[in-house]
């Protein structure tokens, strides 16, 4: 069994800089429109809501004036090593594309049984209760026609906005190209977010911004430690934000660096030894 | 159901009256089995018939096109300006042509129709079939309802050009020859989910000798092809599937 796509061609993978997210929300909304993801009259259940890509709110929990919060985005990781939902998907809906490095979901396939979801250590993947798009009610008038709009009993997750690349494929058809050049193929959160902190591209090609950024020592990843070698890199200044990439027992996290704007800032202040 | 060749002398009843002799158990009485074969072979005839006649015709309404679109008279470039280009494809991109970002625009709206039928009063020909589509269309600005025989389900992505342009397919490899029709066929349209009848195929039991391409357009079709012409990397789910 192949274990990792490093054979393949491509490998699209995203950067995702924590400094310089602002937690506006906007990757969540021009994920949710470019996807036909699904939204119901009361959006306040969350358990039930569906987000492909959600923004969650991190602090180092410290009190006034050492508190830090910072917001951090998190799409489908489209893990490169046995990712956990292609495992143990029964109806191998899910695959690994080792040729572009994304983990597609095939709704039409999907018997909805819901095991990739309690595999999936991201909580990336979610699940279809309700029909949400009546064919008669109009809605789907607002529909990106390239995604089709899930059905009720089936799991679905980020994409990397694939559709985006059958498209950027088609353009370079169009104009006589085999291969598509970076920037053609961004997803939808990429091209959104207004602080410019997703860079997305070719992993396997060094030319890439994000063949770059992810050698740099301030990149990490969420629980890179149980092997599953994501796709999605986090970057970041502050330790306390990669320490919480991961389940650190004490002691076992080593410091990349020490220094924080916020450090400067109060470290002539007292409480200084805290941080 | 009596088989007279199979039976033996006594074969006026089942053997029922008569104590078993003989060999065999009653049971196996070569009577009672031809019976039961019988049976068998007239149910077995029956449920072919309901199953490959009655049902189909049940399963699958017929449609005529809105108009009777001509493609061979529209084709001649003699009698029809603007089609230009030496093989049937070249002429087939006069009206299914390409946008600029590359994706296909299948059956040609109104407007490109129009180009040519440009004055609902007086039609170019004299087939009944313009004179319904001047006066039905054209002059009220409608577009025409085609029905689309190859038009896949919701979840699938197909990229024209990936195949005719960058693959070398004839059109006719997929859609069958429609260059010579003089007549459209019948949209056949399966009632229990509503695709057309040409993503099936037309054999209801799905099996062919020597199925060529044109037959059916489902996804073993697909990655056949794809597989046949070493393009094995595209049998991955999410170049098809959307």
């Amino acid at each position: 069994m192949k274990k990792s796509n490093d054979h393949g061609k491509y490998k699209y993978g995203m950067v995702i800089d924590i400094d310089k997210c602002t937690g506006c929300g906007t990757c969540m909304v021009a994920c949710a429109a470019e996807n036909n993801v699904a939204v119901r009259a009361d959006q306040s259940d969350k358990e039930r809501t569906i987000t492909w890509m959600r923004l969650y709110k991190i602090s180092n929990g410290k009190e006034f004036p050492h508190t830090e919060v910072s917001y951090f985005p998190r799409p489908c990781m489209h893990c490169d090593h046995h990712p956990p939902c292609v495992s143990v998907c029964v109806a191998t809906a899910t695959k690994l594309d080792f040729n572009t490095g994304i983990v597609s979901q095939i709704y039409t396939r999907c018997i909805g049984c819901r095991y990739c979801q309690a595999a999936c250590p991201y909580g990336a993947r979610y699940f279809n209760w309700w029909d949400v798009f009546p064919q008669d009610k109009g809605m789907d008038r607002y529909l990106t026609p390239e995604v089709s709009p899930r059905m009720r009993g089936v799991v679905e997750k980020c994409t990397f906005c694939h559709q985006r690349l059958m498209g950027a494929k088609t353009l370079a058809y169009a104009e006589d190209r085999q291969e598509i050049e970076e920037g053609e193929y961004v997803t939808a959160c990429t091209e959104a977010c207004p602080a410019q902190a997703i860079t997305f591209g070719d992993l396997n090609n060094p030319e890439h911004e994000v063949s770059k950024l992810i050698k740099h020592p301030f990149t990490f990843r969420l629980l890179e430690r149980i092997g599953t070698d994501p796709k999605v890199y986090y970057h970041s200044s502050r330790d306390w934000i990669r320490k919480l990439g991961d389940n650190f027992l004490p002691g076992e996290y080593t410091p990349v660096v020490n220094k924080t704007w916020a450090e400067e800032e109060w470290s002539t202040k007292p409480g200084r030894d805290e941080f | 159901m009596k088989d007279p060749e199979n039976s033996p002398k006594k074969s006026s009843d089942r053997g029922g009256d008569r104590p078993p002799s003989g060999f065999f158990p009653r049971w196996m009485n070569i009577n009672i089995l031809a019976q039961d074969v019988g049976f068998f072979i007239l149910g077995l005839i029956g449920a072919s018939i309901v199953g490959w006649i009655v049902f189909p015709a049940v399963l699958y309404s017929k449609h005529p096109q809105p108009i009777n679109f001509n493609h061979a008279l529209h084709l001649d470039s003699e009698r029809v300006d603007g089609i230009e280009g030496e093989t049937k494809d070249e002429k087939c991109f006069s009206c299914h042509s390409f946008r600029d970002d590359g994706t296909f625009t299948g059956i040609p709206k109104l407007e490109k129709c129009t180009e040519c039928h440009d004055d609902p009063e007086s039609p170019l020909g004299e087939t009944p079939a313009e004179k319904t589509f001047m006066t039905k269309y054209v002059a009220n600005e409608k577009e025409i309802p085609w029905l689309v025989y190859s038009k896949q389900p919701d979840c699938v992505y197909f990229s024209h050009i990936a195949h005719v342009k960058m693959g070398n397919i004839d059109c006719a490899t997929c859609h069958g020859d429609f260059a010579d029709n003089e007549k459209l066929p019948l949209y056949v349209k399966n009632r229990l989910t509503g695709y057309s009848r040409d993503i099936w195929g037309k054999r209801i039991s799905g099996f062919y000798w020597n199925k060529k391409f044109s037959d059916r357009m489902k996804m073993d079709d697909c990655a056949r092809c794809h597989t046949e012409k070493d393009q094995k990397q595209n049998n991955a789910c999410f170049v098809c599937h959307k």
